[in-house]
């Protein structure tokens, strides 16, 4: 939600919308230094200096996945979330720069991807003399079809499955926090309201009422105005 | 390195506070409006939440997604600079301590990211050892301290319910929210099994109390810091205000070193280094005043030693550092399958939970194998996803049928894609936080070898649980399990825990509640300070923050550490219009 739809939003509610503006005002100057005050660069005055400084290093970084290995995490991305009727893929999302940053962020990550993608090109090189990334569809969903499902995989694939899962995982989580997938499943807050409590079709599905005491106690917002 | 320089304020000031949190936050307040003069020292940069929160960015607007770093702990938008380990500020534990120390650095301490759960303790929370035998009484009752609470209550706001509960005291409410949906099944599933659910208690302006602070727009982020000031932070709601007096000089990067003393054995002033410039500085005032937090205070008092102090400042009772305590704390979540692919709505309600619930048991009546109690705090529903969003889907979708389909574990596609919309929003979760005893092998001291990297002498630590806490959690978990399997709930975490790893119990500290450290009483041989906050030894000398308690109830801290401060600076300003101090 962008500052205008949030200011809508505040306005549709009846609240004040003057400090909000304030608040949401972004201190112009791009190139305006550190105040020394907050510790905080004026672009970013929710970032102590610290941790811009740590920020900054990550991104200086030089890449971690070769060009071989970002287009095979893209292949495996779209694999995992497609694109479908209702939202775009996980390369719409851009979950692969994602993942390219994460694991800078979050070393752990590193070993297991960097293995995990290799195992996978071993694998596929040793039955289709190709690496994943030069497999067919046809065969990249067989070797797909190996790893992803835990309970089923062989014993011989255990490996495969770790790596799998872990891709999986980060995807899943690169994608759902990106603006299509925060669409996608149907997040609906981070915005100004008036919460007034469950709606009233809600409850009644649930077979459920609020008590005489919570709405006599709880707080109220006139909804038709 | 250059010259190192002690460069001495020539301003006296009425007042020397150190640190800006709950306790120093409103010391400053409460001084600054009697029109006295206030150096208020902060060892972190300044913070105001309007410019520097977080609150409302989305979030791919993080690189992270949301995920903790050591500068956030709590995740990349959340209100609190550092936590658990500062760059260049160590502490140190002895053998087999494990406290977990947490430390704000910034204006308004780490009132700025907490959760705003604000209770009042009750008349048994200050007498526990003629209820039970164990630790110790505090000098003052409830009724000392209710004239504070309702203050507070109105100076600040919080809502509620007035429950008539004799150990959760009524106060002045402003309307609680509405409960969330998994939070009406809580209340009613909970009512079969005797556990009661009431709105909880927070510090959260459901409605305008004045016109420095807006009211509540509903985005459950108290946790970033509120850019309205719609929620209590000492940097907004007391901080801010006693700055606008012109009564306050505010000091950040002020990191305390040593309380002076004169030749009268009373304390003349601080010690700090700047972090801004590395230099050495002194600023005197007629009283100084502790508010660094418990273990930081324990620290400054431990390092001022002189000859008339040889075992550090207002320390002849030698208790300053023990009786550290934390509450006692243990979790337990699941999912509940009546609310699989759920209707899509905005519940994001307050910065929390709208319901809790308080410690309902008699010990003694109901015969349990432990002391004291613990309140429930709850959780669950539509949440922003944040990088760790549907981590472990495998362990879920193959398990219960999607769309009345059953599906093998784990998968890719479409399919997978189905399966995320499908349990979103079907998560809850509870947690005890509980009393734990404060004793006199629970504490800190110096570490006679280690200084941190501006030479100050650091913290050693020797807390460990006993059977008491461990006991209690054990209780907890038996009733997060009956509360969750009553409502139908499929448990899929915190129910592995057992002996081995004492229940589950998180370690001391962890939850945040350091308190005990200088602890007051009418003894002066067993506590530091007196029943007005004030040192036995150094009659000048304060400490407002979580140091002072005796023992800190099944209650979160933060509504008591503003009540006995607001207390301690009106006595302050009395003794200093009498020129007593």
């Amino acid at each position: 939600m962008n500052r205008r739809d949030s200011l809508r939003a505040l306005v549709v509610g009846g609240l004040s919308a003057a400090v909000l503006v304030d608040a949401c005002k972004t201190p112009a100057g791009k190139d305006a230094g550190t105040d020394t005050q907050t510790g905080a660069d004026q672009d970013h005055p929710e970032r102590m200096a610290e941790e811009k400084a740590f920020d900054k290093k990550l991104l200086q970084e030089p890449k971690f996945f070769t060009d071989h290995e970002f287009a095979t995490i893209t292949i495996l991305g779209d694999i995992i979330i497609p694109k479908d009727e209702v939202s775009g893929s996980a390369s719409d999302a851009k979950v692969a720069d994602f993942i390219e940053f994460i694991v800078k962020d979050m070393p752990e990550h590193q070993v297991p991807m960097k293995g995990g993608l290799r195992w996978l090109d071993m694998q596929c090189l040793k039955r289709f003399e190709k690496t994943f990334k030069d497999c067919d569809a046809t065969q990249q969903i067989a070797i797909v079809d190996e790893i992803a499902y835990p309970n089923k995989a062989k014993p011989n694939m255990k490996q495969g499955v770790a790596f799998f899962t872990l891709m999986r995982n980060l995807t899943i989580t690169g994608f759902y926090t990106s603006e299509i997938g925060i669409k996608d499943i149907g997040y609906v807050g981070n915005r100004p309201n008036q919460w007034n409590g469950v709606p009233d079709d809600v409850l009644k599905q649930y077979n459920l009422a609020y008590t005489e005491k919570e709405l006599k106690e709880c707080i109220s917002f006139d909804t038709k105005s | 390195m250059d010259d190192i320089q002690i460069k001495k304020q020539s301003k006296k000031y009425d007042a020397i506070i150190v640190g800006s949190g709950a306790g120093g936050g409103m010391a400053a307040y409460v001084l600054a409006n009697a029109g006295l003069k206030v150096c208020l020292l902060e060892a972190g940069p300044n913070f105001d939440p309007r410019e520097n929160s977080s609150q409302l960015k989305n979030p791919w607007d993080s690189p992270r997604r949301g995920a903790s770093t050591k500068y956030r702990p709590f995740g990349d938008f959340d209100g609190c600079y550092w936590g658990w380990e500062i760059d260049g500020e160590p502490y140190t534990q002895a053998p087999g301590s494990n406290w977990e120390w947490w430390r704000a650095r910034m204006v308004g301490g780490r009132t700025n990211h907490w959760g705003r759960i604000s209770l009042r303790f009750g008349p048994n929370d200050f007498k526990r050892k003629s209820i039970d035998g164990l630790g110790d009484d505090w000098p003052i009752g409830y009724d000392d301290i209710k004239p504070y609470y309702d203050k507070i209550d109105q100076l600040i706001g919080v809502f509620g319910t007035n429950e008539g509960l004799y150990n959760d005291p009524d106060g002045y409410f402003l309307p609680p929210p509405k409960p969330r949906l998994h939070e009406i099944m809580l209340q009613r599933s909970n009512a079969k099994i005797n556990i009661p659910v009431i709105p909880s208690r927070l510090s959260i302006l459901t409605k305008k109390i004045n016109n420095s602070r807006e009211a509540c727009f509903f985005c459950a982020q108290c946790g970033r810091s509120c850019k309205v000031y719609g929620d209590f932070s000492s940097s907004s709601v007391l901080v801010k205000p006693a700055l606008a007096t012109g009564n306050v000089d505010l000091v950040t990067n002020a990191m305390a070193r040593e309380v002076l003393t004169n030749r009268d054995g009373l304390a003349s002033g601080v010690s700090y280094v700047s972090k801004d410039d590395m230099q050495e500085y002194q600023v005197y005032g007629r009283t100084v005043i502790l508010a660094a937090s418990a273990c930081e205070s324990a620290r400054l008092l431990l390092n001022s030693k002189s000859e008339r102090f040889p075992n550090g400042l207002a320390n002849s009772s030698n208790a300053v550092g023990k009786y550290l305590h934390d509450s006692t704390g243990a979790d337990m979540g699941g999912i509940l399958p009546q609310l699989f692919d759920r209707k899509r709505y905005n519940e994001d309600g307050v910065g929390g939970m709208h319901v809790y619930t308080p410690w309902w048991l008699d010990n003694k009546k109901d015969k349990l194998d432990f002391p004291r109690g613990y309140h429930i705090e709850y959780g669950g529903g539509f949440d922003m996803p944040l990088y760790g969003f549907n981590w472990g889907i495998e362990k879920l979708n193959g398990s219960y049928k999607v769309k009345g389909k059953q599906k093998e574990a784990g998968g890719y596609g479409t399919s997978l894609k189905e399966d995320n919309r499908f349990f979103f929003g079907a998560s809850i979760g509870m947690a005890g936080r509980g009393e734990g005893i404060a004793r006199e092998d629970s504490y800190c001291e110096i570490d006679p070898e280690v200084v941190d990297k501006y030479g100050i002498p650091v913290l050693r630590f020797h807390t460990q649980w006993t059977d008491y806490e461990i006991k209690q959690a054990k209780h907890m978990k038996e009733t997060f399990k009956e509360i969750l399997t009553n409502m139908g709930a499929v448990i899929t975490w915190g129910d592995d825990d057992g002996e081995h790893n004492k229940w589950g119990l998180h370690n001391p500290g962890n939850i945040i509640h350091e308190a005990g450290t200088v602890r007051m009483g009418n003894d002066a041989r067993k506590s530091p300070l007196n029943k007005y906050s004030q040192s036995h030894d150094v009659k000048n000398l304060f400490c407002v923050d979580g140091g002072q308690f005796v023992s800190q109830a099944d209650k979160n801290i933060t509504w008591t550490i503003l009540a006995l401060s607001m207390r301690a600076s009106e006595y302050i300003v009395d003794q200093l219009k009498k020129q007593n101090i």
